[in-house]
């Protein structure tokens, strides 16, 4: 089987660099061969060598995560982590970036990422409940920067609206680090019987293996080698590569999907995703200890003429791989007749550990299923502290003005990063399948689980600013965002799914950044209690002009024993004790205001040192919620976030509709107590005659917790050390929160 | 009494009716596959939301014309009761059953947000529960629910009392700020001239537990049950 297809290109230096392999790892393929590779060999080693499948310069450091450490190293490895929420159900879930493919095509690289991830859920067997999204864009005055916005919201809504998942939350943040490569990262949570979680294994040889779902296109080939390199003036030209989506398709296929695997004739299943049929068919046989044996020439085609490498390499979205027992492949075969789709026998599993691929008979490639999916070269690759680092840390963050304090929370309310979503979450449908419980504006979304009585509560969080400022601590306290956002929604966090957005990690300052915050979150989780269950690394988020800042998105799972017993951010009425609980002021009197909202907002700069996260102040905090939302005392709860108390407060008011009289003593600058962002603060409000045990609780578990004011009248006044510092009318402050996006992309 | 939800490919709420007839109503509850053309024993047919064949042609175009549809309407001609929401609105304009037309959102977005509809005649077996004038607060999600016919059907649709629910304030004021998506005089839902088949974009089936945030739906889902028993014809139209 030396011979190469006459009508495939000759194999020269220039083809495989240009596919994305060194030399260096080219030798190692003809190694592993022990002959030339043939063309279509080395698209697949290529494509499942890239970082992007491959993690060839991630998972060194991703070894790091415990969960994922002895996962690697029993072969447990699944697309998506599952987490036991009890009375026998498990929620599986999963985040993932599909930034490069946004980049240039917003609408449809948004939209196939979420087709994307939700396929990473049912094909576990679960099926798709929730959906969420982290976003990042460039500034909005940008008018380009506006048509990606416009663009990615829209493909979100276009594909998740259709498939019928609810949109129940995430976040979107704007900062000029992400104007030529904005983050679109698509996360999702599917509910599974525990003793029916499928396997994406390719068990038994002589089992068929059929692929089931759309017909395959020359669509996306080398999508996963695009999102492997940095964008460029060349990227539109990368268009090609994006994958068109088809929600109506991914309907059928879950519901098709989750029927066939009742009927338990399937041995294993896999989606297609980056490297479509090279990775599920290496990947399923790899898992298994086994080899497959298939013809690229029975695989539905959508267009004539394809060569084995494009079928191969297509990244045709709504298919997916199955293994199905000998001799039951019209059992199966029906379920999928029955929703209209394909369903066809293109192959066998075999024992001798190859991935065999034939076209019309002729073998085109043959490899060892292990070499592709898991001996992908890894690198150490060199991590240096960036310049900037030591400079923004020794500038003094507590010169930031904050001017007229009420016009400054005007200001920062009409902040894109910081107004209301509403103009995003209300294009998507957030309430399908009737669970939501807790809408998205909210801390976490929060869906009913039918039948148990239970809840989950999702987030996503990350502070790119503060990640930026400090790597390490920055995203130690994106984990700890994330478990706050869920105590203060009544749930206990259990679960971590992560998606690592950085730079060009072949530069030593990208990698370090990286290496720093994989690091926190390793240390937080430990600390939390929370594994990281799954997630995704995306590199190269950089183009000629700039790299982003370092995101590391924090997408977290809570459980609600009682769904009852869920809290939302808004004031319910007037009357109630406004009552601050926190894990303690700053010991520097400005330290809360590094990378801050207003200081982004009054300066343009980031800079300064982030305050002490005091871990177990936190846990406590978080452990006192819990106990509060379970009793029933609080009729709300914010996590302080970007924009501080005061905005922490504006938001919770706007959404109640009813103002707040609010007295702070803090021993910080007044515009740090108002706009300072330090990890751990949150406005709870409660009945008055519920306060005082409230606060009792709280400082019984050592966290600082003061009634501070009271709900009710049409304004929001906050005074700091005894000076009323902000005086809005509410009204005000809503439009400048409610309205700002909205007004912002009617500007045509 | 016996509820029947249709499936189509692309159906996304069909799960969410069943689970409303089946546990909130408590009424045995079947599904209905799009190729069925046997309708006998169901007394209230719901046609759910979703993106029936994707809608990648003119919404609800294609389902209209499905195997089901055609017992449908047999179902309605017996006098059966039909109940199309959302998708299955635009499902029950193609196919003929109701008039008009759901265009595209006046806004060109697709919205979900919980909006405020008032009663327009409370004497149709999809009102009856509620009262002239009630305000229920109900939501929608839809990119084409902008409902328009012509100015002669307009007028019979006013003048029959065929008009069932108007977008309104949440004080029960028509007015143009609370239209979400540019539907011709507020119309959110409309009855057929027998009274027994009705089309409307907000989504009962959503509010119809305190858990889902209101429970306003059920004004519409127990109107269904109300009439129960009277035969044919007895229970009409009162335009008022």
């Amino acid at each position: 089987m030396s011979q190469t297809r006459v009508t495939d290109p000759e194999i020269t230096p220039a083809v495989w660099r240009e596919m994305g392999l060194s030399d260096s790892e080219y030798e190692q393929v003809k190694g592993i061969l022990g002959r030339n590779p043939t063309y279509t060999e080395l698209g697949m080693y290529a494509v499942m060598w890239s970082e992007h499948c491959g993690y060839k310069y991630s998972r060194p450091v991703l070894r790091l995560f415990k969960r994922y450490r002895e996962q690697l190293d029993s072969g447990a490895l699944e697309n998506a982590g599952v987490v036991d929420i009890g009375d026998g159900y498990g929620i599986a879930m999963k985040i993932e970036s599909h930034n490069h493919p946004s980049a240039v095509e917003p609408f449809q690289g948004a939209a196939t990422g979420v087709g994307g991830i939700l396929r990473d859920i049912f094909t576990m067997g679960a099926r798709p409940i929730a959906s969420l999204n982290s976003l990042r864009f460039g500034d909005l005055d940008d008018p380009h920067v506006r048509f990606l916005f416009e663009h990615v919201v829209a493909g979100i809504g276009f594909y998740g609206n259709c498939v019928g998942v609810p949109t129940v939350g995430g976040e979107v943040c704007f900062d000029k680090s992400y104007a030529g490569n904005p983050l679109v990262n698509a996360m999702s949570a599917g509910l599974v019987k525990l003793d029916s979680i499928a396997s994406a294994s390719a068990h038994g040889p002589g089992n068929s293996v059929m692929i089931v779902g759309s017909r395959t296109g020359r669509d996306g080939i080398h999508g996963a080698t695009f999102a492997s390199v940095e964008l460029g003036p060349d990227s539109e030209s990368k268009r090609p590569n994006v994958q068109m989506g088809d929600p109506f398709t991914e309907k059928l296929l879950i519901e098709a999907t989750l029927e066939a695997l009742q009927t338990g004739l399937i041995a294993g299943i896999q989606d297609m995703g980056a490297a479509g049929i090279t990775c599920s068919t290496c990947e399923t046989a790899a898992k298994a200890g086994t080899g497959m044996e298939i013809d690229v020439a029975l695989v539905p085609q959508r267009e004539s003429g394809m060569t084995p490498y494009e079928i191969m390499l297509s990244e045709s979205q709504e298919r997916m791989l199955a293994i199905v027992q000998k001799g039951r492949e019209d059992e199966v075969a029906s379920v999928f007749k029955k929703w209209g789709l394909n369903a066809v026998v293109i192959g066998h599993v075999t024992d001798d550990g190859l991935v065999r691929v034939r076209h019309h008979g002729e073998v085109v490639a043959e490899v060892p299923a292990k070499s592709l999916a898991d001996e992908c070269p890894t690198y150490q690759l060199e991590a240096d502290e960036p310049a900037y680092i030591a400079a923004v840390r020794s500038r003094d963050a507590g010169d930031v003005p904050a001017g007229d304090c009420s016009q400054a929370l005007l200001n920062l309310l009409a902040r894109p990063t910081v107004a209301s979503k509403r103009w995003v979450w209300e294009q998507y449908d957030h309430m399908v399948q009737t669970c939501t419980a807790i809408f998205p504006g909210s801390d976490a979304g929060v869906l009913r689980i039918r039948g148990i009585g239970k809840g989950i509560a999702l987030t996503t969080d990350c502070n790119a600013r503060q990640v930026y400022l400090d790597p390490y601590l920055g995203a130690k306290m994106a984990v700890y965002e994330g478990a706050r956002n869920l105590a203060c929604s009544g749930a206990r966090a259990v679960a971590v799914t992560d998606c690592l957005n950085f730079g060009n990690p072949e530069k030593p300052e990208a990698f370090w950044q990286f290496k720093e915050a994989v690091r926190g979150i390793a240390d937080a989780c430990e600390e939390l209690g929370t594994p990281v269950i799954s997630g995704n690394v995306s590199f190269y988020n950089e183009t000629p002009e700039s790299a982003i800042h370092p995101t590391p998105v924090i997408g977290m799972l809570g459980v609600l024993d009682d769904v009852e017993t869920r809290v939302s951010y808004c004031f319910k009425g007037e009357g109630d004790a406004v009552i601050l609980l926190h894990a303690g002021w700053p010991q520097d009197a400005s330290g809360g205001l590094a990378a801050s909202e207003l200081q982004a907002m009054a300066s343009g700069e980031l800079y300064g040192r982030l305050p002490d996260l005091r871990e177990d102040k936190q846990r406590a905090l978080h452990a006192v919620l819990l106990e509060l939302s379970e009793s029933g005392a609080m009729r709300s709860a914010h996590d302080v976030a970007e924009g501080g108390l005061a905005v922490c407060l504006a938001e919770s008011a706007i959404a109640g509709g009813v103002g707040a009289d609010v007295s702070l003593d803090a021993p910080v600058e007044p515009a740090a107590a108002l706009f300072g962002e330090p990890a751990g603060f949150v406005i709870a409000t409660a009945s008055a005659d519920a306060a005082a045990a409230i606060i009792e609780t709280a400082r019984a578990r050592g966290i600082e917790a003061a009634r501070v004011g009271v709900t009710g009248g049409s304004r929001l006044c906050i005074s700091v050390n005894g000076e009323r510092l902000v005086d809005v009318d509410l009204a005000a402050a809503a439009g400048a929160y409610q309205n700002s996006i909205g007004s912002i992309m009617d500007r045509s | 009494m016996k509820f029947g939800v249709i499936q189509f490919p692309g159906s996304n709420c069909d799960q969410d009716a069943y689970f409303a007839a089946l546990n909130v109503l408590e009424q045995p509850t079947e599904y209905i596959w799009h190729e069925s053309t046997d309708l006998a024993g169901f007394d209230c047919v719901i046609v759910p939301g979703g993106f029936s064949y994707g809608d990648y042609l003119r919404c609800g175009a294609v389902a209209a014309l499905s195997p089901v549809m055609g017992a449908v309407k047999k179902h309605a001609a017996a006098g059966g009761l039909v109940m199309g929401v959302c998708n299955g609105f635009q499902i029950l304009c193609e196919s003929g059953l109701l008039p008009g037309a759901l265009l595209r959102n006046e806004g060109l977005r697709f919205v979900c947000k919980h909006i405020f509809m008032r009663i327009e005649n409370a004497g149709t077996r999809f009102t009856s529960a509620g009262a002239k004038g009630q305000v229920l607060r109900v939501p929608i999600a839809h990119g084409e629910g902008n409902y328009y016919c012509d100015d002669a059907t307009l007028k019979e649709l006013n003048g029959n009392g065929q008009v069932i629910l108007r977008y309104c304030s949440p004080a029960g004021a028509i007015d143009r700020a609370c239209n979400p998506n540019g539907a011709l005089d507020g119309i959110a839902g409309i009855v057929n001239r027998e009274g027994n088949v009705a089309g409307m974009m907000p989504h009962p089936e959503r509010a119809c537990e305190p858990v889902l945030g209101s429970t306003d739906g059920l004004v519409i889902l127990r109107s269904l049950l109300a009439g129960q028993g009277l035969s044919k014809g007895s229970v009409c139209l009162r335009p008022e």
